[in-house]
């Protein structure tokens, strides 16, 4: 091993009830990048707190040497001065305020009493260079892309100096384009001796830049893998972090009998609601059949969550054109309610956002979309309710201690199911699946997919926009390939290939 | 675990343990006048307005911290509107109607810039606020109208007759106020009963027995209380059996019913809600609508317990209403809090008024006070939140 920058010691954090931390032990090499890796809740984000000084010195046992010295971090501040900074997966800028003005905010440059704003400027536009961008730094952050804002994060860590950088979840919400620039940009600060750790669940990506891996379950360090020495290969990493070889990460589908068109759209266009002049989906054909999966393979910004917003009752878009068939009639949704009507149903990428009441029990949440259905007059059938909620609850073996629970105080995987229970509550015959796996667990998504195919049994359509390839790879029956608002490709699932599908892209 | 229980108890309750020790202090501060039957009396009638106006108000809080800054305006435009209209000897109920209907045409008013064209509704309401308050000088001609029209007093709990009539003829006691209480009590103890066992049959999760039966025992003792103590006074007030009405209404309509859900909805995340095929402008639309209803049942008792009508009545009334809900538990970010909660903090926040009243704290100091006790509310409700991540 090479000179140890950061030795993490025999940590144990307690939550009232949780020991988030137990024992944990993490060695990084200087000038190394360093992956943690493990299941949601496993305690990753927990140990990067304890770390950067969130949680205080006092509140974890355990000794925190880094560079030599025993650390006792306060605040995040002191971790900073040391060094050691932390970029979080929710981005943490300003939209309304220039690159620059982001980047030294709470470090500002001149005086306290008059910033100064031409060196400001220029340190910024020095740091925005190193990290590859050109835009000027006066640019404001709601200019700029997600994979432009992320770059801007690291450039204002490295402007505060950073030996020691963090990212949690640094690409989750990057398409791989710019995913694959960040990660080259880790190696290139590598070769000149920046050490790094990183949170990741895109595990070709660790094993694309990490030289170790450190594998958490349960609050506890299982292993670290060394590049030199051990497999790195995803079915490997996995095993680790779940703690069994998941043989088969997508479960079959058995005698599914695929029917007719259920649902089809021809030459679907939508504008930008804001931007009217611009085309967000172009002239988009496509369909789906009873028991189908049909997965929409693209990049981050293809129109593909804009095609099926706008489908769903022109909730995205203005200006829509095209046709929509529903068992071969033609049909015109005028509203969301419409739609659910018409038994389509959207559900959404951003669960937390657009999908669920956090601060509403899980029954009131499962029944939301179709509260008519336990009504007379209006009024509720709280008994009915119930049921339904368990029966779901038990469906879809959602993890909580009963359904009065908040889904706010739920994990990811779980909220994905309710969220998903809400839907099929509604009772639709297709349903449109937006990143139905994001950010969740690799045994929770096991179980999502399961239910998928639970539901193709049923003789439901699933449309299925993802943004991994393995996934739409593994469970559709039929693929489209869409980008910049066309459809530019369309595959049986069982020819496609990553290549392929990123050819068809590429070639467009 | 019993501790844990008794902790998740005191912090259900807060409010209403904030409420008894308040009681208790005053006790003892006046030396046990605040509990006499006439001032019991007073509490309720005096502050039927703020009971009202806290029940709308709370539909607008539960969209999204949503408040109406226009209700203290509206209350005294309303009440304006009623005291002009009897005194040229128009017929009581059409003028009671004429009032609702304005009531509710300011409400839609407002509603209709806040949900359809979407102005702020601090911006709206205070728009409102001024308007209203312009306008009622308007109607009134800058003067005070007098009502002398008994049956109007007499319904909506104003001048000496604004009581139900004893019907038993009780010497000291108002009997019919006694039976009032048993009767709600009965009620109130056989529906808790019935709900527990049908429950139970369906394999529910229940409540403790024992605070089960705590509850339900503390309830029934506060109600006989109440009623005893009225019952020693004139009886029930005309105007608690407005709020009692208004207040179980509410309670059903938040708990049981599509739009009461809806209210909730959208203030714990409107955008969801909207992609669960629910309109949410008609959810705001009714929030302020229904807000511009109640504040006109406000302006009615308010009018009535005064037998008049004069140009700067209902002044920071939606102040009041605003912070009972907050006292009451409600979420400043919406989606969170309940129709008892607001009226638990709106008696609290009377009792206060009322106690230092009788103990003769200046009225500065009483501001003074007030303004603490909300504060101290919020603080207590963020810290308890904190607490639980």
């Amino acid at each position: 091993m090479g000179n140890i920058l950061l030795e993490m010691k025999n940590i144990t954090k307690e939550f009232p009830g949780v020991k988030a931390l137990d024992n944990v032990n993490l060695k990084v090499e200087q000038g190394e990048i360093h992956a943690l890796v493990g299941e949601n809740g496993a305690g990753k984000s927990t140990l990067m707190n304890v770390l950067s000084g969130i949680y205080p010195f006092g509140s974890y046992t355990g000794d925190i040497v880094y560079n030599g010295e025993v650390c006792q971090f306060q605040k995040i501040k002191d971790s900073e001065e040391k060094g050691i900074v932390i970029i979080h997966q929710e981005l943490a800028l300003i939209p309304y305020m220039s690159i620059g003005e982001n980047m030294f905010l709470g470090n500002e440059q001149g005086k306290k009493s008059a910033i100064d704003w031409d060196k400001t400027y220029a340190e910024a536009d020095k740091y925005l260079k190193m990290v590859g961008l050109s835009e000027s730094s006066r640019v404001l952050i709601k200019d700029i892309g997600v994979g432009k804002q992320q770059l801007v994060e690291i450039a204002k860590a490295l402007a505060k100096h950073a030996k020691l950088l963090i990212l949690d979840e640094p690409t989750s919400s990057l398409n791989e384009t710019d995913s694959k620039a960040l990660l080259d940009l880790l190696l290139e600060f590598k070769k000149q001796g920046m050490t790094s750790i990183i949170i990741s669940h895109k595990l070709n990506e660790v094993a694309y830049v990490a030289d170790h891996i450190t594998v958490i379950r349960d609050g506890s360090t299982i292993e670290t893998l060394d590049k030199k020495v051990d497999d790195f290969s995803e079915d490997r990493i996995i095993k680790g972090m779940v703690g069994r070889a998941l043989t088969d990460r997508f479960p079959k589908r058995h005698d599914v009998k695929i029917g007719d068109v259920a649902m089809e759209v021809k030459d679907w266009t939508v504008y930008h609601p804001q931007y009217a002049e611009r085309k967000v989906v172009d002239g988009v054909s496509m369909n789906v059949r009873k028991g189908e999966v049909v997965g929409i393979a693209g990049l981050m910004g293809a129109g593909r969550t804009e095609l099926a917003m706008s489908i769903f009752g022109k909730a995205y878009g203005t200006n829509i054109s095209g046709q929509l068939f529903l068992n071969g009639q033609e049909v015109h949704l005028k509203n969301i309610k419409d739609a659910i009507k018409h038994k389509i149903a959207y559900v959404t990428e951003d669960r937390k956002g657009n999908g669920l009441v956090l601060s509403n029990p899980i029954k009131i949440n499962t029944t939301l979309a179709n509260l008519s259905e336990l009504c007379t007059n209006r009024v509720i059938d709280q008994d009915k309710e119930y049921q339904v909620a368990e029966e779901y609850r038990e469906k879809l073996k959602t993890k909580c201690p009963s359904v009065e629970q908040n889904v706010g105080n739920l994990s990811g995987g779980n909220q994905q199911k309710v969220l998903l229970a809400k839907w099929m509550f509604a009772n639709p015959d297709v349903l449109i699946l937006d990143e139905p796996t994001r950010g969740i667990d690799v045994g929770a998504k096991y179980e999502i997919y399961c239910i998928i195919n639970d539901l193709v049994a049923e003789g439901k359509s699933v449309i299925m926009i993802s943004s991994e390839l393995p996934e739409v790879l593994g469970m559709s029956d039929r693929i489209y390939v869409m980008n910049e608002g066309k459809m530019v490709g369309e595959m049986a699932g069982a020819e496609a290939s990553q290549e392929s599908i990123m050819s068809c892209i590429l070639k467009s | 675990m019993v501790s844990n229980n008794i902790g998740n108890i005191l912090k259900k309750y807060t409010m209403v343990i904030a409420l008894v020790v308040v009681i208790g202090i005053f006790y003892v501060g006046t030396k046990g006048t605040i509990l006499l039957p006439q001032n019991i009396n007073n509490l309720l009638s005096q502050n039927a307005y703020v009971f009202v106006l806290a029940t709308g108000m709370l539909m607008c809080i539960l969209t999204g911290g949503n408040i109406d800054l226009s209700v203290g305006s509206v209350v005294c435009f309303v009440g304006g509107i009623g005291a002009v209209l009897m005194s040229k000897g128009i017929n009581v109920w059409v003028s009671v109607l004429v009032m609702l209907l304005a009531g509710v045409l300011v409400g839609a008013w407002q509603a209709f810039w806040v949900a359809y064209i979407n102005v702020p509704p601090f911006i709206a309401t205070l728009a409102g606020m001024y308007a209203f308050r312009g306008l009622s000088n308007v109607v009134l001609d800058g003067y005070a109208v007098s009502i002398s029209n008994t049956t109007f007093l007499n319904v909506f709990g104003g001048g000496a007759d604004c009581y139900i009539p004893d019907l038993f003829g009780g010497d000291k006691l108002n009997i019919t106020c006694l039976i009032a209480g048993l009767v709600i009590v009965a009620i109130y103890v056989i529906t808790s009963f019935m709900n527990r066992i049908s429950a139970a049959r369906k394999g529910y999760s229940t409540t403790s027995a024992a605070s089960f039966y705590a509850k339900l025992i503390i309830i029934s003792l506060v109600v006989l209380f109440l009623f005893y103590k009225l019952a020693g006074y004139k009886g029930i007030p005309t105007s608690l059996i407005w709020i009692f009405v208004i207040v179980l209404a509410y309670h059903y309509f938040t708990t049981k019913t599509t739009m009461g859900r809806y209210l909730y909805a959208v203030g714990g995340n409107e955008k969801a809600t909207q992609l669960s095929g629910i309109n949410t402008k008609k959810v705001y639309f009714f929030a302020y609508t229904n807000m511009g209803f109640l504040t006109a049942i406000a302006g009615i008792l308010t009018v009535a317990r005064a037998a008049s009508a004069q140009p700067t009545y209902g002044q920071f009334y939606e102040m009041d209403a605003i912070g009972a809900c907050f006292i009451g538990g409600a979420s400043a970010y919406g989606g969170t809090g309940s129709v008892f909660g607001a009226i638990i903090g709106a008696l609290l926040m009377g009792v206060i008024n009322q106690g230092m009243s009788i103990m003769g704290v200046d009225a500065n100091y009483q501001k003074v006070v007030k303004g603490l006790v909300l504060l101290a509310a919020v603080i207590f409700d963020v810290l308890s939140k904190r607490e639980k991540k």
